[in-house]
């Protein structure tokens, strides 16, 4: 089970947080300035995998990350998770965004929080993954915003009822 | 065309994310965010009703607001509003806030229910995956308990849409995660398994997650899985990439299923239909041969899909652990990915290499690459790497290459990350004394251990080493030269002091004769560390002080004077205010015999000490084995640790209360110098327990215990619940009388209070050729892992006669065999899953594999046997009880032998660790 979703920047700045268990705002502030810590004095090319933080739940928990220009995508998980899997899974996200974002850069995560909210929604569901096959999630995001571009013309014509 | 554009965002809320991002100052930011909550508040109070764009935009602020980390204390009512909204957009947004700020207050999250149950109604798609995703997200009791029984309809409904079937097995799965109690198991279970046939590969994805997990809890529902994922399994691995087109990744078909499906097999033995699995082997061959072949795409997506599934294979085949082929294949894999270039990979397979050292087929195997791992250690540059390197040198170590490991963990201990050290320091110390078979080496380890790592050293090491340098005689005077040569640094760390002063103080006597270490300067050399130590290790050192005037008599002045000075007799400390005055005292009063008797070098632990010694000496013989989860449990300190520390203690409480104690159990009488230097005595050394017979006994109740060319020694025995009775019958085989015939039974402090035992006294005369009777009465009183020792004493035309023999009063002698149905015994199996209850042992057989034979062994050992419980008919499970006067303990066991390894593989599960560690040490003995 993936236990967080973690995004931030080169100087620790929090760009995403998704916690699939129950911790109070400082705890989580916390973890993701442990996680920081523990990932950012890490080289490039050394492996993607590491222990959890003291926080997090140490040793029973892995986490796995990427680094990608300026932002460190990192997701924390249990042993039932495969490793290159949630590798991957990452990619996928990546590569996702950067498909509904065209070039998704660090700003399109900052204005958009919201659509990188929906974006993870389709993936992963309460710590599980969902779907991973890139074309289904991107026809769901469509999905989505047809139905918001539609609900914006009817608001502009009046008629509440889709 | 993207699928976000850029235009269409909120313009209130970018231009408040950028007034953020203008702050220059923390000051600055929380001005400005102070101000927004208070516009956002009054908002949400206004009498003006708020369009669902404002309240869409407000809480979007509210969530970046959250996310820089400041508390959110309002706006929920606001987001439950939006639940109930037709608008998609609201909607969203509402479920959104929800799921990111949980809140458990109690009237909202009745709200919240209410707005799912209505969105779960709706028949709408996507309203119903919001619903569930909050459900999924959220998972609180209170949700749990409001849908669990909603979800299973809506999974296995024939309309429901592919996409929703996918939100409901996982979020059917989460609620099982965090209410396990909650989820009903009923007649949509096997529709669940049909799942795995579906057409949508998201949904078979969905549904193996959910049945892997479920499986665990009621395997027998879910049985039938394991055809269905073979099926499933085999017709991706050998399907061409195209034919499952989207679920292709980097040329890879179906990654991700497959390792869900690979990760349900998991859940199950091998299948036992022969169709199925071979078809199932030929999937895992299939897998690892894919590895070699050349890749299809450059792209490193390419690889680490591909290797997700090729790790998770491996895993299965390691799991299942009956093709010694697949599992050969598989150690040559990981060792070809030890040498990869990838980090990941390199890390991957030093982790799964760490379970394949625990299997008999593959355990040489893993042993050959120890040069590369040592290697890894060295060289790699990444700690997390490094890391398993040594779990994995410490899972492969056994007697033949401990010497070269522990040498290896030393040298890296220098330059190890801080945060890792203290492990090491712990597995270095188990390695070293599991596997000495030379004490000086285990000395100089455990002294070099404390040199390199001292401020990592934990209590329970430095008890060890002199614990087991008390009970070795051969090691004593190695261990004084020893520490004497280390204290002489100018720095050295205050564990080594504390280990050179209580070895000094037992064994200087021994290094004495040397000018270079004479009395004078061994002292000396103990009190110049003196001033820079904590009280704790002063106290010691005082009592190091007062054995020396007992040791060396000429030394005696100088000692006095220290003890005098004021520093000691006016300490502001009252511990050692009062060692000070008492045993300045002591040395002025009492006369050189009773300083003797006082100070007599400590009394080795007898049976404790052989007992640890023993169990120790069977674990290098049976299982060369560590077992990983045996070697965690030893981090953290809890099982095997726990009791060497209970015994460290004993160390401890001796040296600091016992010293003085004129009642302690003297040894012989005879001092360690004549016990060292002179021959071998004629009489037997009491020390010396037979324990050659004991373990025959494990499975049986009666027969010889002991015999020499006198004394034969017979036992019958009957145990009910958690007492018993033991009848010992000497037998005279000399036609001489023997004379002041004694025997009594002696336990160690911890079994005293585990076991009771009472003895009844015997005629002091046993007449040539003549036999007698003693009763023992025996009453457990809690679990134990030691045994007691019958000790005889009598004279044979005037020569004493001591004999020591180990009684065969085990725990699994208190056992009560427990019939059950199938059904009950995998129920209660499950419940003792956690991995603490658990003990495995794979071993070679020592005796001819008879079914019959076992099954006796079996019933002999106390356990009911259950028949028709195991798929295998070869297989044998057991149940029973354990009594003891405070607790019962439920036992289940299954032994599986393989007649072609010659092995067999015996798994335990007991309530209490403990009970499974010393019932599978007892058991794995007798076959």
């Amino acid at each position: 089970m993936i236990k967080a979703i973690l995004i931030f920047n080169n100087h620790g700045k929090p760009r995403l947080s998704k916690f699939y268990e129950h911790y109070n705002e400082d705890t989580e502030q916390q973890i993701i300035r442990e996680t920081f810590h523990l990932v950012s004095k890490r080289d490039e090319n050394v492996c993607n995998f590491l222990e959890g933080g003291m926080l997090i739940g140490g040793s029973d928990y892995k986490l796995i990350y990427r680094h990608y220009a300026t932002l460190y995508f990192v997701f924390c998980v249990d042993s039932s998770e495969s490793e290159l899997g949630i590798l991957d899974l990452i990619q996928v996200f990546v590569e996702t965004l950067d498909k509904c974002f065209e070039n998704v850069c660090e700003l399109d995560l900052i204005f958009h929080v919201d659509k990188v909210h929906h974006i993870l929604a389709e993936m992963v569901m309460g710590g599980m993954v969902l779907e991973t096959n890139m074309n289904e999630i991107i026809t769901q995001v469509d999905t989505q915003n047809k139905m918001e571009k539609s609900e914006l013309f009817s608001f502009q014509s009046t008629r509440q009822d889709r | 065309m993207p699928a976000v554009s850029k235009g269409d965002g909120m313009r209130g809320l970018a231009v408040f994310i950028s007034d953020i991002r203008n702050c220059k100052s923390k000051e600055a930011e929380v001005k400005r965010i102070n101000k927004e909550l208070a516009n956002i508040r009054s908002k949400f109070k206004g009498d003006k009703a708020l369009d669902g764009y404002s309240k869409k935009k407000y809480v979007c602020k509210l969530l970046f607001i959250f996310l820089l980390g400041h508390d959110i204390d309002f706006g929920h009512m606001e987001a439950v509003n939006l639940l109930s909204s037709n608008k998609y957009t609201e909607k969203q947004i509402g479920y959104l806030f929800i799921s990111v700020l949980v809140n458990s207050n109690s009237d909202l999250i009745r709200l919240i229910n209410n707005a799912i149950r209505n969105d779960l109604a709706s028949r709408n798609p996507t309203f119903m995956n919001l619903a569930l995703h909050c459900i999924a997200n959220v998972g609180s009791r209170e949700m749990a308990e409001a849908f669990v029984s909603e979800i299973p309809r809506i999974l296995v409904a024939g309309d429901t849409m592919d996409s929703v079937k996918q939100s409901a097995a996982l979020c059917l799965l989460r609620l099982n995660r965090t209410c396990p109690d909650l989820v009903p198991m009923g007649e949509w279970t096997a529709r669940v398994v049909h799942l795995l046939n579906d057409q949508h590969l998201g949904v078979v994805t969905a549904a193996t997650s959910l049945i892997a997990t479920l499986a665990q809890k009621s395997p027998d529902d879910f049985k039938t899985s394991v055809s269905l994922a073979v099926a499933r399994l085999s017709r991706i691995v050998t399907s061409a990439a195209i034919d499952l087109q989207d679920y292709t990744y980097y040329f890879v078909a179906a990654p991700w299923l497959s390792v869900k499906l690979l990760r349900l097999l998991q859940c199950y033995p091998p299948p036992e239909d022969a169709a199925l699995r071979s078809r199932l082997t030929e999937c895992l061959e299939t897998i690892l041969s894919k590895a070699q072949e050349p890749p299809k795409s450059k792209k490193v997506q390419h690889s680490n899909a591909k290797n997700a599934v090729l790790f998770e294979a491996i895993t299965l085949i390691i799991h299942h652990d009956n093709e010694p082929n697949l599992l050969v294949r598989a150690c040559n894999q990981l060792g070809q990915f030890l040498q990869h270039r990838e980090t990941n990979l390199r890390y991957l397979a030093l982790e799964s290499m760490c379970t394949l050292a625990s299997s008999e087929f593959s355990h040489e195997a893993v042993k050959t690459h120890i040069e590369t791992v040592i290697n890894a250690l060295k060289t790699e540059r990444d700690v997390s790497v490094r890391q398993r390197a040594v779990d994995l040198l410490y899972a492969m170590c056994d007697r033949s290459n401990a010497k070269q490991i522990v040498a290896e963990m030393l040298s890296y201990l220098e330059t190890a990350d801080y945060s890792i050290r203290e492990e090491i320091v712990l597995k270095v110390a188990i390695l070293a004394e599991k596997y000495a078979v030379d004490y000086t080496w285990y000395v100089d380890t455990i002294l070099n251990l404390i040199r390199i790592a001292g401020d990592y050293v934990s209590e329970e090491v430095w008890y060890r080493v002199i614990q087991i340098v008390i009970n070795r005689d051969d090691v004593q005077g190695y261990a004084a030269k020893t520490v004497f040569e280390a204290l002489q640094a100018p720095a050295c760390h205050e564990n080594l002091v504390k280990v050179g002063g209580y070895i000094l103080g037992e064994f200087g006597n021994l290094i004495a004769g040397d000018p270079r270490s004479s009395p004078l300067v061994q002292f000396s050399l103990l009190h110049s560390k003196f001033h820079l130590c904590s009280v704790p290790t002063r106290a010691l050192l005082l009592s190091a002080y007062i054995k020396f005037i007992n040791l060396f008599p000429e030394v005696k002045g100088t000692i006095q004077d220290v003890l005098r000075s004021d520093s000691q007799l006016r300490n502001a400390d009252v511990e050692l205010q009062q060692r000070a005055v008492e045993y300045l005292r002591l040395s002025c009063i009492a006369s050189t015999d009773i300083l003797a008797t006082v100070l007599e070098e400590m009394p080795p632990f007898p049976e404790k000490e052989s007992s640890i010694l023993a169990k120790l000496k069977k674990k290098k013989g049976s299982s060369k084995l560590p077992d990983l989860n045996d070697a965690r449990r030893n981090i953290n300190g809890s099982t095997n640790h726990t009791e060497d520390t209970e015994t460290a203690e004993k160390v401890s409480t001796h040296s600091f209360t016992d010293k003085l104690n004129v009642n302690s159990t003297p040894s012989t009488g005879a001092s360690l110098l004549v016990d060292v230097f002179s021959d071998v005595s004629n009489t037997p050394a009491p020390n010396d327990v037979s324990e050659e017979h004991f373990l025959r006994f494990v499975c049986k109740n009666n027969g010889v215990i002991f015999e020499n060319q006198l004394l034969q020694i017979g036992l019958k025995s009957e145990y009910r619940q958690n007492l018993g009775r033991m009848y010992v019958f000497y037998g005279n085989k000399t036609s001489t009388q023997f004379l002041s015939f004694s025997s009594s039974v002696s336990s160690n402090d911890l079994l005293q209070t585990q076991l009771n035992i009472h003895t009844k006294t015997v005629d002091p005369v046993i007449d040539g050729g003549a036999q007698v009777q003693q009763i023992l009465n025996i009453e457990c009183l809690s679990d134990f892992s030691d045994a007691p020792v019958l000790h005889i004493q009598f004279r044979y035309g005037g020569a004493l006669q001591n004999i020591a023999v180990k009684l065969p009063v085990m725990l699994n002698k208190f056992f009560q065999p427990t019939e059950m149905t199938s059904q009950d015994f995998f129920q209660r199996w499950k419940q003792l899953g956690a991995p603490q209850q658990e003990v495995q042992k794979i071993f070679k057989a020592q005796h001819q594999m008879d079914s019959d034979v076992a099954k006796a062994k079996l019933l002999g050992f106390g356990v009911a046997l259950l028949d028709g419980v195991d798929p295998n008919p070869a297989n044998f499970v057991g149940a029973g009880i354990i009594h003891s006067k405070t607790t019962q303990v439920g036992c289940l066991i299954r032994l599986e032998p393989n007649t072609q390894a010659q092995m067999y593989r015996l798994t335990l599960r007991t309530s209490k660790d403990s009970v499974s560690q010393r019932l599978c040490e007892l058991l794995s003995e007798q076959f």
